[in-house]
C-alpha cells in the first residue's frame, strides 16, 4: 500500500530532524507562560472583586484556551516547514523517485501533519491546563477538571490544532519559498489577522465576514478565547462551522498548491 | 539477481520557451555494460535524465525502462537506482534516517539503509547529520540512495564529480561489477577523461541533440597517432627516425613522432642499436574527437 508507506515515510521525516521538538518546546513555554500569567491576573482580579465580571465557570476554559489562541502558530509553522523544506533542500527529487505519484505524497503529508498537529494540541493543552489549573487552584477557583464540558473543549482544541497544521501544509504548497512562508505565517497570525478581527467588529456586515477569518473560526471551534472574551458582542460561528471553515481553508490551499507548485518540474 | 532493463529514449524533447533544452533524442541503452552520457555543461544531460525519471515532463517523446515510464514502474526503487545531485537531502537528518525515509516510502526491507551505507563505505558515519558531510561523502550517500533497492538499472548524474582519486577508483570498480552482473548502468559526465576508463559505450549530446553514439573506441577516429620515445642519445634517435620518413619534434622528455605506431618505432631503434629509455603511444584521438563533436563549449 503505497499511501501508508508514504505516511510512514513522512512520519520518519518529521521525527528525524530537530524541528518538531524545538517548536514544541517553544510552544510549551509560551502557552504555559500565557496561561499561568493570565490565570494569576484573572484569579487575583476575581478574588478581589473589583475587575470585569468574568463568570468563574468560564474562567478555566478561557485560561486553557491559550493552548490554541496563542499556540496555533506552532502547528502552522510545523506544517509549512514540512513542505517548504522539501523545496529548499531539493529533497523532492528523492521523495518523488521513491513515490512517483505526487498526489500520494501530498496526501500522506496532510495526514501526517494532521496527526502531528493533534499531538501538538495535546502537548499545548497539557501546558495550558497544567499551568492554568495550578494557578487557578492556588486562588481557590475550581479548575473544573472533572467537568465533561472541559473535556469536550479539550477535544475540540485538539481538532483545531490538527486542522491548523494541515493549513500549514497547504500554505507551504502554495508558497514554496521557506522564508516567504515563515514571514506570511508570522505576519498574518501575529499582526494582520488580529487587526482584521478588531476592525471587522466595528460594523455588523463586516462582523459577518470577520467570523470566517481563520482565527475567528478556530476560536468558534474551540469555544473560548481571549479574543472573543474581549469583544463578547461579536458574532461567532457554531463550533462545527468553525471546524469546517478551517478544514476548507486547508483543503483549498492544498489543492491549489498541488496544481501550482507540487506538480511542477523538479529540477 | 536483477536482470537489466534497457533504457529507451524516443524522440524525447523538452522546450523552455523558444529554447530546446533537449530535442528529438532517440537512443537505447543496453544492459550489461556501462554507458557514458557525455556532453558539455548545459547540453541537456540532466534534463534528459530528469525526464527519464519522471521529475520533468517532456514536451514530447518518451523515456522508458523497457517500455514502462518511471511513474508506472511497479516498484521504482527496486527497478531503478538514481542519483542526481549531491545535495538533495535535509542537512539536519542523519545518513541512516535519510535513507530510511525513502526505504519506507518504497516499502523496502528495514535492513536496506544499513546495507546501502555498507556498500558505499559510510557505515561509520551512519548516525552523523548529513550537513557535516564532505562533498565526497555526499556523493557516496547519493550513490547509497541509488543502491537502496538493489536495482537492475543505475542512472547516475556526474557520479565522479567531487570524489578523491581513491573514490574514483572505487566507483569505477563498482560500476564495472554492476554492469558485469547484467545491470544497465548509465552515467553522465561533462569530461570524457573522467569516465574514459569506466565506460564501454558513449552517447554524446550537444545543444540538446544526439551527436554521437557508439563504442568508446569508435571515437578514436583521428589519424594523428603519435609516439613519444626517448633514449640516452636522443639526437641520434631523432636522426634515425627522421631518416625512416617520419616527422619528428623534440620534447623536453624525449622525441615526439607523428603518425606512428609504437611497435614500428621500437623496431627502428632496435635495428639501429639504440637502447630506448621510454616508448609510448599517445592517444589524443578520443579527447579531440569528443571536443570536435561537442563544439566550442567542449573546453568547459
Amino acid at each position: 500500500m503505497s499511501f501508508f508507506a508514504a505516511v510512514h515515510s513522512e512520519i520518519t521525516k518529521l521525527l528525524s530532524t530537530r524541528l518538531w521538538w524545538v517548536l514544541a518546546l517553544i510552544m510549551v513555554g509560551y502557552v504555559a507562560l500565557c496561561a499561568g500569567g493570565l490565570g494569576a491576573i484573572f484569579g487575583g482580579v476575581g478574588s478581589s472583586n473589583n475587575g470585569p465580571p468574568i463568570p468563574e465557570a468560564q474562567l478555566p476554559q478561557l485560561i486553557y484556551s491559550f493552548a490554541t489562541s496563542v499556540g496555533y502558530v506552532f502547528p502552522v509553522l510545523l506544517g509549512a516547514l514540512a513542505v517548504t523544506s522539501e523545496f529548499r533542500f531539493q529533497s523532492l527529487t528523492p521523495t518523488f523517485l521513491a513515490t512517483p505519484r505526487r498526489g500520494i505524497v501530498l496526501g500522506a503529508k496532510v495526514l501526517t501533519l494532521l496527526l502531528a498537529g493533534a499531538v501538538f494540541g495535546v502537548i499545548a493543552l497539557i501546558a495550558s491546563i497544567g499551568a492554568g489549573a495550578s494557578v487557578l487552584s492556588a486562588f481557590g477557583i475550581d479548575p473544573l477538571l472533572g467537568d465533561a464540558e472541559t473535556w469536550a473543549f479539550v477535544g475540540r482544541s485538539v481538532l483545531a490544532m490538527a486542522l491548523w497544521s494541515a493549513i500549514g501544509v497547504g500554505l507551504g504548497a502554495l508558497v514554496p519559498s521557506q522564508i516567504a512562508a515563515i514571514v506570511i505565517v508570522l505576519a498574518f497570525t501575529q499582526f494582520v489577522e488580529p487587526l482584521l478581527r478588531a476592525a471587522a467588529s466595528f460594523t455588523d456586515w463586516s462582523a459577518q465576514l470577520g467570523q470566517f477569518l481563520p482565527g475567528s473560526a478556530s476560536d468558534a471551534l474551540v469555544g473560548a478565547s481571549v479574543y472573543t472574551m474581549l469583544s463578547p458582542s461579536s458574532v461567532s460561528l457554531d463550533w462545527w462551522q468553525g471546524g469546517l471553515v478551517l478544514a476548507g481553508i486547508a483543503a483549498v490551499a492544498t489543492v491549489i498548491g498541488y496544481f501550482t507548485s507540487w506538480r511542477r518540474d523538479v529540477s | 539477481m536483477p536482470t537489466g532493463v534497457p533504457i529507451e529514449f524516443a524522440h524525447l524533447t523538452k522546450s523552455f520557451g523558444n529554447v530546446d533544452a533537449v530535442s528529438d533524442l532517440s537512443v537505447v541503452i543496453e544492459p550489461g555494460q556501462v554507458t557514458g552520457f557525455l556532453g558539455p555543461n548545459g547540453a541537456g544531460k540532466t534534463t534528459s535524465l530528469r525526464m527519464l525519471l519522471g521529475l520533468v515532463r517532456p514536451s514530447s517523446g518518451t523515456a522508458t525502462f523497457g517500455g514502462t515510464p518511471y511513474g508506472r514502474l511497479a516498484s521504482p526503487l527496486r527497478t531503478v537506482g538514481a542519483s542526481l545531485e549531491a545535495a538533495s537531502f535535509h542537512p539536519g537528518r542523519s545518513a541512516r534516517n535519510h535513507l530510511a525515509v525513502y526505504a519506507q516510502a518504497a516499502g523496502l526491507p528495514k535492513t536496506a539503509p544499513d546495507a546501502a551505507l555498507e556498500k558505499v563505505g559510510l557505515s561509520a558515519y551512519a548516525k552523523r547529520r548529513v550537513g557535516g558531510y564532505s562533498l565526497g561523502m555526499r556523493q557516496r550517500l547519493g550513490l547509497a540512495f541509488a543502491l537502496l533497492g538493489d536495482p537492475s538499472v543505475l542512472v547516475l548524474d556526474e557520479p565522479i564529480n567531487g570524489l578523491d582519486p581513491e573514490g574514483i577508483k572505487w566507483i569505477r570498480l563498482l560500476l564495472r561489477a554492476m554492469a558485469a552482473e547484467g545491470r544497465t548502468v548509465l552515467i553522465s559526465s561533462h569530461l570524457l577523461s573522467e569516465v574514459q576508463q569506466t565506460v564501454d559505450d558513449v552517447i554524446i549530446i550537444s545543444h540538446g541533440k544526439l551527436v554521437h553514439r557508439g563504442e568508446l573506441s569508435s571515437l578514436d577516429v583521428s589519424d594523428s597517432k603519435q609516439v613519444q620515445v626517448n633514449a640516452d642519445d636522443r639526437d641520434r634517435l631523432a636522426e634515425v627516425i627522421r631518416q625512416a620518413g617520419y616527422q619528428v619534434s623534440n620534447l623536453r622528455s624525449g622525441v615526439l613522432v607523428e603518425n606512428a605506431e609504437a611497435a614500428e618505432i621500437g623496431r627502428l631503434a632496435f635495428a639501429a642499436g639504440i637502447p630506448l629509455t621510454g616508448l609510448s603511444q599517445k592517444r589524443t584521438g578520443l579527447e579531440e574527437s569528443f571536443l570536435t563533436l561537442v563544439g566550442e563549449e567542449g573546453s568547459l
